[in-house]
């Protein structure tokens, strides 16, 4: 089993992704280099987060056109678990494997703290692990997270149950002041109508040792790992 | 032209000219006394301070590389070692607040991996004007938004620092960033150029005139005029830096370098110079290969030129193909631009025409002064005043109003624009305790840092406020259970030329090599920034006097380290070190009566050594989780700060003071004091250490409930938690909007 970490230029939490999988699940990964055309032998696909390229024409624009993202579409078309956390979630968005768009914070400056998640749905191989309504206590940092789309689109988003995590309150609900970013329905991260690709702004790959404060994102990554396993959790 | 109107224009002194003419044989031409005046600025030459800092103790068992490099290094154990520095951007900050500060982050990160160490921390020191005011807020914005865009960009975690506030600051504000790096034992790099033979390879931004005579504008008087200095002021890519950081770091692990240095102050010309003369040698620069973002820049430019996110490199012999393409790989400009010799003379050339032969050596020995400095007599009779304040009838109000200090206030309205856990090794979230705390994953220890001064002290008494930064820092380490390790400096004072800044100057590095002795953390690296001011009337004031500590330890073992934050109800509160703080110099006479008078507090360095080593210990053999420094605002704000921090509330009794001012029992302050909270038994155990060790301990009450409770000898009072937060919050959270 191996998991493959897309590194793009300016990505930086590569080695966290790494850290989390490799040395604290003890799944081997394997670095692919954005200028690859194919992601070689992998059994998932994590975009991590950064500021791919500098984010300085809008977050994850330019590595959306990267020529590794044909075959991480490629990979995602055929079912294979992919998950982008942070600039991860925005390039995919930029990608169109994901519905939406990430916008600037309503407060024009990068956010840095831990925020209560809500699990909207356990069926997923990154959720399996989690119960639904369970809550999350997972980090954020980032610029560009006020997640945004039509009415009309997330009316069907909501209605084939594609949202997978909210910002809530310490009491699982989902208010204003909750909502870290301004983002629409709380929303902190989607996954597509097939369910094997999932965009998050928290950082799951930051949560893994109780050392750093919170271990509650190890079971989204170890998810993965089960689903790889054979459908049943990995010992 | 006269000899003195051609002198200044390079930045040097008629005289100086006249030893460079010496050095040369003849008289320079303008490139040659323009790289002279440039590596001669007290920025790259620190001609006035270079004297005195030569008396600070720099060497010890732990000591890796001392100062001299691009930053010093610690050996932390296990075969690891830390590589840390702290420099200032003050002027550019006031310039452009924004990329001042950014392009002091990537300067610093840059120091770091030129040493051969992964980055893994920054911390900043930052003074401001007071907030109230629209432009001190504006800057404040400005250095905040700076550190964030960059250091967040780039992914090394903030995890920590300090910001003050006086209006000494506000036209010059200070932004002093430390970082710190990661590496094992024998990754250490050095800025040299190897031998002989090596190709010298320019890699990063192209050069463009932005930056332009930095060094030298750093080195002159900050005044009105300087907002036309705004092309001195450098422009930052943190996507360009990380590039960088990730391809010197993999050809570091391939042995490709030979050797490597950052292009910081005065650009090509300092690190070419630098690199060729820790080796000894020469070197023949090809300006014209040099990589160009705009046309028509004269040879001087090329050399002066402090663009940013660049990185001077010698190829290890052999490998200069590998080299190159691997830097292509990382998608930078990389281009071979010289080869060292062994003539000891920087020779520039375009194409095949000399353009200029400099002496490496000479270069890198600047004419240095001293002079004699005399205290200033207002600051002596302030010092010397006798302190008549009428003591307050409401102490709950005054201990909010403390809390409302923006120098004490929380700075989480700061940090939280920070990405501080990025690398996930940040164990200890900055305002979680008196230091920050990583770890060093695939080992049991901890690194912790933090950065200190208290220029009021330091500006009162310039050679014990010194000290006391000194002693701060080393007590903020040991209050997270960190054996402190070393001290990388940053020096920013006014116009060293005036006798009074001298002074300053020259007392307030005393005072740092006494502590840093007595405390056993030797000085590693450091910077000094001078001519910094403020106007006053007609004419200009120096700053307070600020020699920033930055300090580095290590904890043994990461699980057992202290925080602030109260964690359980029941714990006894305890108070080691001399118990009675002090009203001369503190927070609560500038605070409260508007006075900025007395002698700080006196500091016994033996004291203050075993305080630190009881407090240590307990926390290093897992006896206490819970400690905090007694610092600005005294006993009643330290016993706040740790309610807030826990979320929950504790009553004391002051009643071990009696027949003192209760103004001084409450809010006096004093050095190598302590405050610890723990479980019942652990209490009598850290009482029976504190007498062995002949360290005075007192009792003052316990934890739970959910405000402060304070008896004193006047009388109780209680201020409940949910109060203390509101205050502590406000101010930054009103300044940053």
């Amino acid at each position: 089993m191996t998991i493959a970490v897309v590194r793009f230029p300016g990505s930086n939490c590569d080695d966290d992704a790494r850290h989390a999988f490799e040395f604290v699940l003890g799944a081997p990964v394997r670095y692919v280099w954005h200028r690859e055309t194919s992601l070689g032998r992998a059994d998932a696909v994590v975009l991590p987060g950064g500021f791919s390229y500098g984010d300085y024409l809008r977050g994850g624009a330019l590595a959306a056109l990267s020529p590794v993202m044909e075959a991480v579409r490629s990979f995602a078309a055929h079912g294979g678990p992919v998950l982008g956390i942070c600039n991860g979630w925005q390039i995919l968005t930029e990608a169109h494997l994901l519905p939406g768009q990430l916008a600037r914070n309503p407060a024009l400056h990068f956010k840095c703290q831990d925020v209560w998640l809500r699990v909207e749905r356990d069926d997923l191989p990154f959720t399996r692990r989690y119960r639904k309504d369970q809550l999350l206590r997972l980090p954020i940092a980032h610029n560009e997270g006020r997640f945004y789309l039509d009415e009309a689109t997330l009316a069907r988003l909501e209605q084939r149950g594609q949202v997978v995590f909210r910002y809530v309150d310490a009491a699982g609900e989902p208010t204003a002041e909750a909502n870290a970013n301004g983002s629409v329905g709380n929303i902190a991260g989607v996954t597509n109508e097939a369910g094997n690709v999932l965009g998050m702004m928290p950082h799951p790959e930051r949560a893994v040792e109780t050392l750093l404060g919170s271990a509650d994102g190890a079971p989204l990554l170890q998810g993965v790992l089960d689903s790889l396993a054979g459908g049943r959790p990995a010992a | 032209m006269s000899t003195h109107q051609r002198a200044a224009a390079f930045g040097l002194s008629e005289a100086e000219l006249g030893r460079v003419a010496e050095h040369l044989g003849r008289e320079p031409n303008d490139l040659e006394a323009g790289v002279f005046g440039a590596l001669w600025s007290e920025h790259c030459g620190y001609k006035n301070s270079k004297p005195l800092l030569r008396r600070l103790p720099t060497e010890g068992p732990q000591v890796l590389q001392g100062p001299g490099e691009n930053a010093g290094v610690v050996d932390i154990g296990d075969g690891w070692a830390v590589a840390f520095k702290m420099e200032s951007h003050n002027h550019p900050s006031a310039v452009e607040p924004v990329q001042g500060a950014a392009t002091g982050v990537g300067g610093i990160l840059r120091d770091i991996f030129a040493m051969g160490a992964r980055p893994v921390a920054v911390l900043d020191s930052l003074r401001f004007g007071g907030p109230e005011d629209a432009r001190n807020r504006f800057l404040l914005h400005g250095v905040v938004e700076g550190i964030s865009l960059y250091g967040n960009a780039v992914g090394v975690p903030t995890v920590g620092g300090e910001i003050g506030f006086h209006p000494c600051y506000r036209e010059n504000p200070l932004v002093n960033v430390m970082a710190l790096g990661f590496m094992r034992h024998d990754e250490i790099k050095r800025g040299t150029v190897g031998k002989a033979g090596n190709s010298v390879i320019y890699v990063g931004s192209k050069t463009g005139r932005d930056g332009l005579g930095g060094a030298v504008f750093a080195s002159a008087d900050l005044s009105e005029a300087s907002g036309a200095d705004r092309p001195a002021v450098q422009v930052g890519d943190p996507f360009m830096e990380k590039l960088l950081l990730e391809a010197c770091l993999e050809a570091y692990a391939r042995d490709l370098v030979a050797g490597v240095q950052d292009m910081g102050a005065a650009g090509l010309s300092s690190s070419v110079a630098e690199m060729a003369h820790r080796a000894g040698l020469g070197v023949d620069l090809y300006l014209d290969r040099v990589p160009r973002r705009e046309e028509g820049m004269s040879a001087l430019e090329v050399m002066l030129s402090e663009s940013q996110e660049r990185m001077l490199l010698t190829a290890a012999p052999g490998r200069e193909g590998e080299l190159l393409a691997l830097l292509e790989h990382w998608e930078l400009d990389a281009q071979a631009i010289g080869v060292v010799k062994p003539h000891g003379r920087l020779r520039l050339y375009d194409g095949q025409r000399l353009l200029g032969d400099l002496p490496v050596a000479a270069l890198n020995e600047p004419p240095t002064y001293t002079r004699d400095g005399t205290e200033d007599a207002e600051t002596a009779r302030l010092r010397r005043a006798r302190l008549s304040v009428p003591e307050t009838s409401d102490p709950a109000g005054a201990l909010l109003r403390l809390l409302e200090s923006p120098t004490i206030a929380c700075k989480e309205a700061v940090f939280r624009r920070y990405d501080h856990q990025v690398m996930t090794n940040t164990v200890v979230l900055p305002g979680q305790a008196d230091a920050a705390v990583l770890r060093v994953k695939g080992t049991p220890l901890g690194v912790a840092a933090t950065v200190d001064c208290n220029p009021r002290y330091v500006w009162l008494e310039p050679r014990l406020g010194a000290a006391h930064a000194v002693a701060e820092a080393a007590r903020n380490l040991s209050c997270v259970g960190a054996t402190p390790l070393g001290v990388t400096d940053n020096l920013n004072f006014g116009n060293p030329y005036l006798p009074e800044v001298y002074y300053q100057l020259q007392q307030a590095v005393e005072g740092l090599t006494e502590a840093c002795r007595a405390l056993d953390t030797p000085v590693v690296g450091g910077n000094v920034s001078l001519y910094n001011q403020y106007r006053d009337g007609s004419g200009y004031r120096a700053i307070h006097p600020t020699p920033t500590v930055g300090m580095v330890g290590v904890l043994p073992d990461i699980e057992r380290r202290a925080t602030m934050g109260l964690k359980r109800d029941g714990d006894v509160i305890l108070l080691i070190g001399p118990a009675l703080g002090e009203l001369g110099a503190s927070e609560m006479l500038y605070r409260l009566h508007g006075l900025e008078a007395g002698s700080p507090p006196p500091l016994d360095l033996e004291v203050e050594a075993a305080v630190q080593r009881v407090a240590r210990t307990l926390i290093q053999e897992g006896t206490c989780d819970t400690a905090h420094d007694v610092s600005d605002g005294g006993l009643a704000v330290a016993l706040a700060e740790m309610a807030i921090e826990g979320g929950r509330g504790l009553q004391v009794s002051l009643a071990p003071f009696e027949g003192a001012r209760e103004d001084a029992a409450l809010f006096g302050e004093a050095p190598a004091r302590i405050v610890l909270a723990l479980a019942g038994d652990s209490a009598e155990r850290a009482e029976a250490r504190c007498r062995a060790a002949g360290v005075p301990c007192q009792r003052l009450g316990v934890s739970g409930g959910d405000a402060l409770r304070v008896r004193t000898s006047r009388g109780a009072f209680s201020v409940p938690v949910a109060s203390l937060v509101a205050s502590y919050h406000r101010p930054l959270r009103d300044a940053l909007g």
